[in-house]
């Protein structure tokens, strides 16, 4: 019997958040934390949590696992249960709605910020722009994010400054743009991130990297957008 | 774009560089006064190092290197623990008076330091 | 109920995935006021999932690549029951559509030439047929969906198009003309009920795989569009055309792209055997799928399957090299690694064929307008109503979907959706407002679920229906087995409507909205059984043992399920296209 601990809360019964304890029967199988979810929610529906694709690409069920941020559904208990215990948690430092599910309106907030969508000032040619394989390399590692949150809310500097930090996932966005040979805002995009705060908050602490369920690396982003604004600085 | 009045350089990216580069200075003068001391080192032969005047001026520029690096250091810590967001208003109060409390230490440290390094 | 606060919009699309997204994108940019309502994040619907492209002429593989000649694949593919003027419109609209998203920032992987990569997938062909394997499907990676996906979420933030992320369509309002006016949704962080106004709802809530034990789709693909159709008395088409991707990962169920196969994988059994070189000695593993998905099960229940169990195949990749691996198919490594335990560099993934897509759905034309049959046989447009993506059935994947023509189903028409309602706002649209009582009418299965006591578990009335629907509805059909399945699930029905929900909480309350949901993938599941049942031949994804062949005389039409009295019924196929010649039905052979 698998020991789970799950964060419960509801605004419209709790005064406070409580730790529930509950025994799952895993059948010894090495079973997604998802799955263990799911078995629960269907012997009590009032445990709540996001969940979609349950193939880690939707980003819904992004959690804390004993101590970690990742995503329920490609977290197996192999990796996570240490001494049959799992104690789960919603993403640190955004406000709890209800049980494991946080509001992310100031995630998504700063993701808007970096305005996330290609600019380009030349008129569209009849067919695609064209882009060179290599200068499509330069987006991998960065327009694969899933917006699940991992990240920010694993960063000590996000939790502080929220709202004017942009986090390791708006950054990695900001960088997606700022390096794809497509978009020609890029003073204007650069001029928007040259404060004390939006990218500088970043002291490349890298919980970031340490908990990507897609394995993105945001702290080099970062560092790229830093590389950019110096080598533009006078 | 977050506006601050109360950095350093006012822009991140300077800030940035400038606690990079006075740490650098920084290290670089620990590294000079380490292999001056090493060995033990008397009274005469110290006072004749700071008659020099590049160890003057080289001194001086760790001393305002370390006046920026603990400005910008302090500033962030403040902005990170001591804010409307944890504390209500109270943060504000609480930060703008360390705030002034950590410029008046540095600049009284400076002065001082002017005043040690040029009178003798 | 006239507590029950009222929004309105100029037009409401409800679904937040590629084809409600692309719809929104459309009415956002004329300026006209427009919500999409979604029950996720738009950026956490199923269109994510999406990975081996989207399967356009846009001549970058083959620059004498002709549209045409993908309308014949399609048409073909579909067992002849596509409508050609449909399916014209999306091959020839295509490319416009696909340079568009390009043009709009999504990240498709490169050629040499600067060009859009486009990676052979199943069914495709060169000149009608003749001129071998054609590479068609524009691909980012293996990723397609999540990169349209996003870029289409971006594109709509950059048009302010307003969301209701989170938020929960029930049922659709009518007025007294029967005319679609909005609908009821709830706010799942509040638990508020509103009524939306508008004057323009488009159903873009995807599919409904949900219904089955073992499915690719999410767990959200719950079929609601069509529940919330079917419960307001409106026709569905075609819909026990349920396409079963020959590639699931055994056990787990997640999807690996047909891409594999177009980039050199093929299917083993047992004995390593390359079987589909048998059953489709031209395209091999590049047949229809659900060609493949046959031959496989056929292999299985054949004693040649793998692992302890023999119950599913293996798909080979190692062949191909790590660099193509980790270049071109880097998720599916990624997939097959967490959920097969198998890496695809060194040893097969086991697979087997698993449900997967919709065909059928909401009946409409090619501006995504809603459509039922009146007595006299005529197509009658429903007022206020429109559908697009994998709810709708134009229809232009017929009784089995290519792969790739899905995503391009989605951009094409959900981008013709809103060309056409932006028109029609512009030149004026008039309903009658709801009155209280439509309102009251719409409200009535939510209100009964709110004041509910008593009742079974909703998850396992769930397992229960989807185990009905594994079990007597998959791959192979019979008659007898499946007039089986139709009493479980007339069983089914009272209990799913009694379901249990002792959570009346108002602040997100998910055992409300799984209850909701379940209402829907019931209906789906009848309207698939009954229908299924009735089309007594084998076509397409619809194979029965009992019919084995396709019935040109009978059947090449598409059925019609009316929900009012429970009947199947007929409705011509298109085969008029306007500026070609119609492909007539002939052997469907790869």
């Amino acid at each position: 019997m698998l020991q789970v601990s799950i964060y419960r809360y509801n605004p419209e019964q709790d005064s406070q958040p409580y730790m529930q304890d509950i025994q799952v029967d895993t059948g010894g199988k090495d079973l997604m934390v998802l799955d263990v979810l799911e078995m629960i929610k269907s012997q009590d529906t009032t445990v709540t949590y996001r969940r979609s694709c349950r193939e880690g690409v939707c980003g819904s069920d992004g959690l804390n696992m004993n101590g970690k941020n990742g995503l329920a559904c490609i977290t197996p208990l192999s990796e996570t249960v240490k001494n049959n215990k799992l104690v789960i948690r919603p993403l640190p430092g955004l406000p709890v709605i209800r049980d494991l599910i946080v509001d992310m309106t100031m995630f998504y907030t700063q993701y808007e910020k970096v305005q996330p969508y290609l600019q380009n000032d030349t008129p569209a040619p009849a067919i695609e722009r064209l882009q060179s394989p290599e200068d499509r390399a330069k987006l991998d590692g960065l327009y694969e994010c899933i917006l699940c949150a991992c990240c920010s809310t694993a960063c000590p500097s996000f939790w502080w400054n929220p709202e004017r930090f942009i986090g390791p996932s708006g950054l990695l966005q900001a960088y997606r743009f700022l390096a794809d040979t497509r978009d020609t805002a890029t003073t204007e995009r650069l001029a928007q991130l040259d404060d004390p705060f939006s990218v500088f908050r970043c002291h490349g602490i890298q919980n970031c990297v340490n908990v990507c369920p897609k394995g993105l690396n945001p702290t080099r982003a970062i560092g790229h957008i830093r590389n950019m604004l110096l080598s533009r600085a006078t | 774009m977050v506006t601050s009045v109360t950095s350093f350089g006012r822009s991140g990216l300077s800030d940035w560089l400038l606690q990079r580069v006075s740490a650098v200075i920084l290290l670089a003068y620990v590294v000079f006064i380490t292999a001056s001391v090493w060995g033990g080192v008397d009274f005469v032969t110290w006072k004749a190092l700071f008659s020099q005047t590049w160890v003057r001026i080289f001194s001086l520029l760790a001393v305002l290197s370390l006046a920026a690096h603990a400005w910008i250091g302090m500033w962030a810590v403040l902005t990170d623990y001591l804010t409307e967001r944890l504390m209500g208003t109270k943060g504000n109060v609480l930060r703008i008076g360390f705030q002034i409390l950590c410029s008046l230490t540095i600049f009284v440290y400076v002065v001082w330091s002017i005043q040690i390094l040029w009178s003798y | 109920m006239s507590a029950l606060r009222t929004i309105s919009f100029d037009g409401v699309i409800v679904g937040g995935g590629g084809a409600g997204m692309r719809a929104a994108l459309q009415l956002a940019q004329s300026g006209y006021k427009t919500a999409v309502i979604s029950k996720v994040f738009p950026t956490r619907s199923h269109t994510v999932s999406a990975q081996g492209g989207i399967t356009c002429a846009i001549a970058s593989d083959d620059p004498n690549d002709d549209w045409r000649w993908h309308m014949y694949d399609t048409v073909k593919g579909s067992d002849y029951i596509g409508d050609q003027d449909a399916i014209e419109y999306m091959c020839s609209v295509g490319p416009e559509a696909v340079f568009e998203l390009e043009h709009m920032g999504l990240p498709f992987s490169r050629t040499e030439e600067g060009r859009i990569y486009q990676r052979p997938f199943g069914g495709q062909s060169k000149n009608f047929g003749e001129g071998g394997q054609a590479a068609r499907t524009c691909a980012a990676a293996d990723r397609t969906g999540h990169a349209l996906l996003h870029t289409l979420y971006q594109g709509n933030m950059k048009n302010n198009t307003v969301f209701f992320n989170e938020w929960y369509a029930t049922d659709i309002v009518k007025n007294q003309d029967g005319a679609v006016v909005g609908v009821i949704a709830i706010c799942m962080e509040t638990g508020e009920t509103v009524y939306v106004k508008s004057k323009a709802t488009v159903f873009a809530t995807g599919g409904a795989g949900r219904i089955y034990a073992s499915t690719t789709n999410a767990h959200i693909n719950t079929g609601d569009g069509i529940g919330m159709a079917l419960r307001a008395g409106f026709p569905v088409q075609d819909i026990e055309m349920w396409q079963f991707h020959p590639t699931g990962i055994a056990g787990a169920g997640t999807l690996v792209t047909e891409g594999c196969r177009g980039e050199g994988g093929y299917l083993i059994n047992k004995d390593g055997e390359r079987f589909m070189e048998r059953y489709a000695p031209n395209a091999k593993d590049l047949a229809g799928r659900d060609v493949v998905a046959r031959s496989m099960v056929l292999e299985i229940i054949e004693g040649r399957g793998c692992g302890p169990e023999g119950d599913h195949v293996y798909l080979k990749l190692d062949h191909l090299g790590e660099e193509v691996l980790e270049s071109r198919l880097p998720g599916i490594c990624e997939l097959s690694r967490t959920f097969a335990h198998a890496d695809p560099v060194k040893e097969p993934i086991p697979v087997v064929p698993t449900c997967h897509y919709m065909m059928g759905g909401i009946p409409t034309n090619v501006h995504g307008q809603a459509l039922t049959v009146d007595a006299a046989g005529n197509d009658q447009i429903i007022p206020g109503l429109y559908a697009c993506g994998e709810v709708a059935c134009v229809s232009v994947h017929g009784a089995n979907r290519l792969g790739g023509n899905s995503l391009l189903d989605l951009v094409v028409f959900g981008r013709a959706s809103g060309l056409f309602i932006e028109k029609a706002l512009r030149e004026g649209v008039e309903m009658r407002d709801a009155s209280e009582t439509d309102v009251e009418q719409a409200m009535a299965r939510l209100d009964k679920l709110n004041a509910s006591s008593g009742g079974e578990n909703v998850a396992d009335l769930r397992k229960e229906l989807q185990n009905t629907m594994q079990n007597h509805f998959g791959v192979f059909r019979n008659g007898e087995f499946m007039q089986e399945g139709i009493r479980k699930l007339s069983d089914l029905r009272g209990r799913i409507e009694n379901a249990k929900l002792d959570d009346k909480s108002m602040v997100y309350n998910t055992a409300r909205i799984e209850a909701l949901e379940l209402h829907n993938l019931f209906e789906v599941a009848e309207a698939t059984a009954i229908t299924a049942e009735a089309r007594n031949e084998s076509r397409g994804a619809h194979a029965r043992d009992d019919f084995k062949d396709r019935d040109d005389e009978n059947w090449l039409c598409h059925s019609m399920y009316y929900p009012a009295d429970k009947s199947v019924g007929k409705r011509s196929v298109n085969f008029e296209p306007k500026t070609v010649d119609t492909f007539q039905p002939k052997a469907r052979t790869y």
